[in-house]
This record gives C-alpha cells, sequence and structure tokens, in this order.
C-alpha cells in the first residue's frame, strides 16, 4: 500500500494534465484568446476610448482613419474607435447577459419536461410555439411592443433563445436518465437530487455548454441587427449594430463606419464558436485523448481504434 | 431446512402498454406470480430465453420499477410495503450488478469517486476512512491505487465489470442481483468474472440471484435454477438435479439445445415449433401449451399449478398432477 502523500501527487498529475489540455487544444486557445481580449476592452472601455464617445464635433464629420481618429470619425463627428470600444461593450454585456440567463432557464426548463411528462407536453408546445417565430421577428415583436431600451431588448433576446436550450437540455436529460448508472445510484438508495445534481447535470454540461456559447454569438448578431433595424439599442448609446446602422447611410464613401464595428461583430462571434468547439472537445474526457493517439499511431503509421490503450 | 434469507412470493409485474384506442389500457405482464426462495450464501440462477421477465424480475426484486403485487419477505418484513425512506437502509444489503459495465459507471466520475459514493449515500464513515475502504475494495478485485483517479472509458470490458462488482460490495451487502454480468464480456474474460464472484461469495458469505440465458454459465455458477417461460417460473430444481432430470417440457427443449462436446453422443433435439406468444395476449391455460410437444386438452384451458414432485423440485405442469401441490402455491 502506498501512503496517502503519494496518492495526492498522483492526482496532481491527473489536474496537470487537463490544463495541459487546454493548451493543446488551439481551437479554445484562439477562441478564449479573443474572448478575454474583447471582456478587457469592455471592462476598460472607459480608460481604453481617447474621446468621449458622445462628444459631437460638426467640424470634423466623417473624417477617415488618422492619428488622432484611430477609426475615424462618424457623422456626427464622434471619435469612431471610442465608440466601436463602447459598442463592444454593451454588445458583450447583452450577449453574456443573455447566454447566461437563457442557459439557466433553459436547463431548468429542460430538466423539468425531461422528468415530469405532463409538464413535459405543456411546456414543449410552449417552446414550440417559440421556435416557430423567426427569432429575429419575434425579438422585434418583444421590443415593438415594450419598446427599444436595453432591459427590453435582454428580455426579448432571452425568451426567443430559451427554447433551443431547453431542447437540448431535455434531450440529453432524456439519453441519461435512461442510463445503467442511474439505475445503480437507485439500487444504493441515492436520492433524486444526488442523482439530478451530482450525476445528471454533469452529464448535460457539454452540449450545454456548447449552446450557451452558440446563444452567446448569436445574441450578439441579433442585438447587432435588432440595433440596425432601430429596434435596438436606441442612439445616441453606441452599439455595434446601430454605428452598422449609421454606417449604411455614408457606405460608398465613408468605408470605416461599416468595416471597423463589422469586423468587432465578427471577431467577438468567432471567438465565441471557436471556444465553443474547443470546450467541448475538453469537456469530452475521450476527445483529446484519442486524437493525441491518432496523430501519434498515424506518425507511426498504425491504425488506431476508438480506445487506443486497449 | 435453514430459513430463506429472502423469500419472494407471487411477485408480479405489469407495465402499461400505450394501445391504439384513447381508453382502452392494455397491459404487459412481464413476470407473473413467480416465488422462489433464496438461501444465505447460495446461488440461485434465472434462465429463460430474451423477453421472459428475468430482468424485471431482478430489478422488481430491488424495487428498481415498483412491483405490481407480490410480497419479499426480507429480516422478517415484506420490503415491498415499506416507504422507500425506510427501505434506504436496506438497499444497503440488497445490491445489484449490471450487464454493461460501461453504462453502469457515471462516464463523468472518476472510479474512486463512483465506489466511495454508496458510503455517502448510505452516510457511513469519515472521508479518510471511505477511501481506505474503497482501496481495500479496488485491490480486492485485483486494482491498485492508481486505477483510483481514472475514468470509466480508461478501462477495459473486464476491468469495468470488475469495478461495478467492487462498488456493489463496498457496503457488504449479504444478496446481490447479478442481471447477466457476463453477457457482455469475453468469452475469455468471462470465466475470470465467474470465479471472481465465486471467490468474493465464499469470502463475504453473499447470497446471488445469478440472472443469465447461457446455460453454461448458469450450471457453472448455481446451486439451484429456475427456468422462466413468458413470465411464469415453469421449473425449479437444484442444479444437477435440473440437468439430470428436467421435468417440465420446455426445459426438457432448453436443454436439449446445449451442445455437447462429444459428436459420437446421439441425442434427441426438441425443437420447439411457433414463437413465443406476445406477453401482451397470454395463452389461456398453461403459458406453454401452444408450443409444447405433449400439450393436452387440459392444458389449454386450466392454468396448472406448481407440483412439487420432490423436495426441491417444482414444476408447473399437468403432467405431474399426482404429485403434491406445492404449499408456496397453495399460500
Amino acid at each position: 500500500m502506498k501512503s496517502e502523500a503519494e496518492v495526492k501527487t498522483n492526482y496532481r498529475v491527473k489536474k496537470q494534465k487537463s490544463i495541459a489540455r487546454i493548451f493543446s487544444n488551439h481551437m479554445l486557445l484562439t477562441g478564449l484568446v479573443i474572448i478575454v481580449i474583447m471582456a478587457i476592452i469592455s471592462v476598460l472601455a472607459p480608460f481604453i476610448a481617447p474621446y468621449d464617445p458622445y462628444a459631437i464635433d460638426p467640424l470634423n464629420r466623417l473624417k477617415p482613419p488618422s492619428v488622432e481618429h484611430f477609426f475615424g470619425t462618424d457623422d456626427f463627428g464622434r471619435d469612431l474607435f471610442s465608440r466601436v470600444i463602447y459598442g463592444t461593450r454593451i454588445s458583450f454585456f447583452i450577449g453574456a447577459v443573455v447566454a447566461i440567463l437563457a442557459g439557466v432557464i433553459g436547463l431548468i426548463v429542460g430538466l423539468i419536461s425531461a422528468y415530469y411528462s405532463i409538464l413535459d407536453h405543456i411546456l414543449m408546445r410552449i417552446v414550440d410555439g417559440i421556435y416557430a417565430f423567426p427569432s429575429i421577428l419575434l425579438a422585434l415583436a418583444i421590443v415593438a411592443v415594450r419598446g427599444p431600451d436595453v432591459v427590453n431588448v435582454l428580455i426579448a433576446l432571452v425568451i426567443v433563445y430559451i427554447p433551443s436550450i431547453a431542447r437540448v437540455v431535455r434531450s440529453a436529460a432524456l439519453v441519461v436518465k435512461e442510463q445503467t448508472f442511474v439505475e445503480a445510484l437507485n439500487a444504493q438508495g441515492a436520492s433524486k437530487w444526488r442523482v439530478l445534481v451530482i450525476h445528471t447535470i454533469p452529464n448535460l454540461l457539454s452540449p450545454l455548454i456548447i449552446q450557451v456559447t452558440f446563444v452567446f454569438a448569436v445574441a450578439i448578431i441579433t442585438e447587432a441587427a435588432l440595433s440596425f433595424l432601430g429596434a435596438g439599442i436606441p442612439a445616441p448609446s453606441p452599439s455595434l449594430g446601430n454605428i452598422l446602422f449609421d454606417g449604411k447611410n455614408v457606405i460608398y464613401h465613408s468605408w470605416w463606419m461599416t468595416v471597423f464595428p463589422g469586423s468587432f461583430i465578427i471577431l467577438l462571434v468567432l471567438g465565441l464558436n471557436l471556444a465553443g468547439d474547443g470546450l467541448r472537445d475538453l469537456l469530452d474526457p475521450k476527445i483529446v485523448n484519442a486524437k493525441r493517439k491518432k496523430s501519434r499511431l498515424i506518425k507511426t503509421g498504425k491504425k488506431v481504434g476508438r480506445h487506443g490503450q486497449q | 431446512m435453514p430459513q430463506p434469507l429472502l423469500k419472494v412470493e407471487h411477485l408480479k409485474k405489469t407495465f402499461p402498454v400505450e394501445s391504439s384506442g384513447w381508453f382502452k389500457k392494455n397491459e404487459v405482464k412481464a413476470v407473473h406470480d413467480v416465488s422462489f426462495d433464496i438461501y444465505e450464501g447460495e446461488t440461485f440462477g434465472i434462465v429463460g430465453e430474451s423477453g421472459c421477465g428475468k430482468s424485471t424480475t431482478g430489478r422488481t426484486l430491488l424495487r428498481l420499477t415498483e412491483p405490481s403485487g407480490g410480497k419479499v419477505i426480507y429480516q422478517d418484513q415484506d420490503i415491498f410495503s415499506l416507504k422507500e425512506k425506510n427501505f434506504r437502509p436496506i438497499r444497503e444489503d440488497l445490491q445489484m450488478i449490471f450487464q454493461d459495465p460501461l453504462a453502469s459507471l457515471d462516464p463523468k466520475k472518476r472510479i474512486g469517486y463512483s465506489l466511495e459514493e454508496p458510503f455517502i449515500i448510505q452516510k457511513k464513515g469519515t472521508k479518510k476512512e471511505r477511501k481506505e475502504m474503497v482501496l481495500k475494495m479496488l485491490e480486492r478485485v485485483g486494482f491498485s491505487e492508481e486505477h483510483y483517479h481514472r475514468f470509466p472509458h480508461e478501462f477495459s470490458g473486464g476491468q469495468r465489470q470488475r469495478i461495478g462488482i467492487a462498488r456493489a460490495l463496498v457496503l457488504n451487502p449479504k444478496f446481490i442481483v447479478c442481471d447477466e454480468p457476463v453477457s457482455a464480456l469475453d468469452v475469455s474474460i468471462q470465466s475470470q468474472i465467474l470465479n471472481l464472484l465465486k471467490e468474493l461469495q465464499q469470502d463475504f458469505g453473499l447470497s446471488y440471484l445469478f440472472i443469465g440465458h447461457d446455460l453454461s454459465v448458469v450450471r457453472y455458477i448455481a446451486n439451484r435454477i429456475g427456468v422462466m417461460y413468458l413470465g411464469e417460473m415453469v421449473e425449479q430444481a437444484p442444479t444437477e438435479e435440473l440437468f439430470e432430470n428436467p421435468l417440465h417440457p420446455y426445459t426438457k427443449s432448453l436443454l436439449s439445445a446445449v451442445p455437447v462436446p462429444n459428436p459420437k453422443v446421439k441425442r434427441e433435439r426438441i425443437v420447439l415449433k411457433g414463437e413465443v406468444p406476445s406477453p401482451l395476449d397470454m395463452p389461456k391455460g398453461c403459458v406453454f401449451h401452444t408450443r409444447c410437444p405433449l400439450a393436452m386438452d387440459i392444458c389449454k384451458e386450466i392454468k396448472p399449478p406448481t407440483y412439487k414432485v420432490k423436495e426441491n423440485h417444482r414444476v408447473q405442469c399437468h403432467l405431474y398432477e399426482h404429485s403434491e401441490v406445492s404449499e408456496a402455491d397453495g399460500a
């Protein structure tokens, strides 16, 4: 028998391995770097932005990018760089809040419908109903009824994106529910809460996280689209969407008005999607090992099964 | 005669089936009036073809599905009548080993945690004590401490089944339902697992309910065997008695299908005609009369009682109507 200490070091080796796994996952790493940079920009916006994003300067309207104004100025002479930074802040905030709220509510709704068949019928019909509308149209309708402001945009986006998460959670929970290990837990006398919290939710986590990062990205796009249509963040507050909207009118002679906010949206969404895919690989303990083994064995010219160690 | 550890009386389990009509409720009789005893330290085998209710019997015994009727007497109380809350401490004594060893372990949890969890559920021991017990049990089934932190997918099938066995045993149970524990494994691993089960039975004084469809496996491990057909136990006898002197026509045909290693031995193959009737639409009278080569008129009308042909040898068939009716059936 080894001593307690040796068992502990053994455990630490395992833990380090999971950190190493994050670093070997390039997709996740790239995505995380982009997200972290965007998050830092959002948080530190007041310190990064060189100008007040609301300060109008009629003499310097629609100036191209220069040393004073990195991204140029808009049709009111406001500094575009500062506006894009603040716009990123609002877009990132909306995306994050929508992803978290829709994720939590969707998880609860999905679990309830997986475990209570009567509520399942009711909840899933509501979900189908929401799903039947194109998401932008529905969000537009909700904002139109409640009036455009940040909170209403948030509410609209959360309502629109709960169904996709609830469905993913429900179908995954239905699979886990029928697994033999749940039966084994019942044979040991485990409480429903133990089965749910300690065993079911961790097994739902990878599809849930992928769906949440997807919602994060899509919420940013939808918010931009809403703002573009004039139903999102009301002017003069900058959001990536309403900067694009302003840029649309001058797109032929002031390209910077659309290119910069547009690239920020692309970058943000790309980062989120990369991180989502990377997380999926990381959370499945089988995938990375298989990949690494595969590349190693391909080098040595051998074929590999799903479990290389057997 | 020693007192049985577990007394199963008239166990019934039906499943509701959605039917085409809105108000018509159909049900499948998965297990229909099954009675048997399990004694301390013995292995009771249940054999039968797929869908005959073997696994359902095992699962219902442990209340993994709620029984539809009958009693299971353990330690002088009917465990079916207990509330789940009061039954929980007793679950410690009654454990189960599953057919698919990979699916029976949570893929996201390390082996150490999966084995420690029974203690946590039953609120036993300190963290250190629990770990010690888990490591001891791991060692007992042939693992070392380095396996403590591994995930289930890092093991092979036979190893996983050993982990499944270890998990069933950590709480020191008295009775284990083995639901086809070797049928998902390679033949070479099967004997290893069977021998381990036998050793552990000796060491811990366990009783097994061993469910299987492979007659040679069940013969190897079981002291007594019950033969099930369409949710009913048609015959039960000690293993050697059953193989040498099968009484029920179904048992006879089942045994005639076991291959004999010597090609020169001539033997009579009893091939049954037709299909197993649907459990949705059970035949009247004896469940086996639709396929029985020896069916008589009475079989189509009256369900045979369980006859006690010898001590320990019971059969549910009209052919043996001169024998005494078993008391289990009369009760």
